[in-house]
């Protein structure tokens, strides 16, 4: 399943909708099912505002890959590379005066899902794949 | 997203509905700025009917709390988080900075 959205703010809920079904039909309960649409939200988010640096600068291109394993998904676009290793943790034990507000998109991403793989091409643009297992009922 | 703000004597409730995201959650901001600057600084967050929040929402709201909590002055306290919010927000370590009842009621009395 491959859809395209454009890179602004008010893609994202068309953009949760579409994650929220592949992840559905994946088999995944109510709460995986979130934790999915999160990580693709923040995800989308970044790309947004660090790949292209603003709205309508570029398309995102969604893909959802249902496995026996569980669900992978493939984020595309053609904004300058994001480089994760920047962006520092946030501080969640740190007091309230000391809590930055920025980090926490990419934080929910690699806790909620089991596999982030950032990938930036010259040529083809920024590849962001997430994996998320199954937990199959009865196991 | 929908939000409904209500002044009491001693705190103001918003109650939030929807989906807070990158596309609304300058909406939310705007309701708390709206609060603090009438010099009020006790804010009661209703998530009852919130169905997704997302990190930029949590961002309005640690703004808010600095603001609120500058001088003494008041506090941002959350209530009646769905599931799977309250998992974000504890993850996301809010549960140290925010206080978090089960009901509006509850969060009302507080102040």
């Amino acid at each position: 399943m491959k859809q395209i959205f454009p890179g602004r703010y008010d893609s994202l809920a068309q953009i949760g909708q579409f994650v929220h079904s592949a992840a559905d039909e994946a088999g995944f309960d109510s709460f995986s099912i979130y934790a999915v649409e999160l990580a693709v939200d923040e995800a989308c988010t970044n790309i947004i505002e660090h790949a292209y640096g603003g709205e309508d600068r570029g398309n995102i291109e969604c893909t959802c890959e249902i496995t026996p394993e569980g669900l992978t998904i493939i984020l595309h676009d053609h904004g300058q590379p994001f480089r994760p290793e920047d962006i520092p943790s946030p501080a969640i034990n740190a007091p309230l005066e000391e809590r930055e507000s920025h980090g926490l998109g990419l934080f929910f991403m690699k806790k909620w899902m089991d596999e982030i793989h950032f990938d930036f091409s010259q040529n083809h643009g920024n590849t962001l794949v997430m994996f998320k297992k199954v937990e199959k009922k009865g196991e | 997203m929908e939000i409904e703000t209500t002044q009491y004597k001693h705190c103001d409730l918003v109650k939030v509905n929807g989906r807070v995201d990158s596309a609304t959650s300058p909406k939310l901001a705007e309701a708390l700025t709206a609060i603090t600057e009438q010099g009020r600084f006790r804010i009661v967050v209703d998530f009852s009917g919130v169905q997704f929040l997302s990190s930029a929402g949590l961002r309005a709201l640690i703004n808010a709390q600095k603001t609120c909590k500058r001088y003494n002055r008041g506090e941002v306290v959350l209530c009646a988080l769905p599931a799977n919010i309250a998992a974000a927000v504890e993850l996301a370590g809010f549960n140290s900075i925010f206080r978090i009842f089960d009901d509006p009621l509850m969060a009302v009395g507080y102040f």
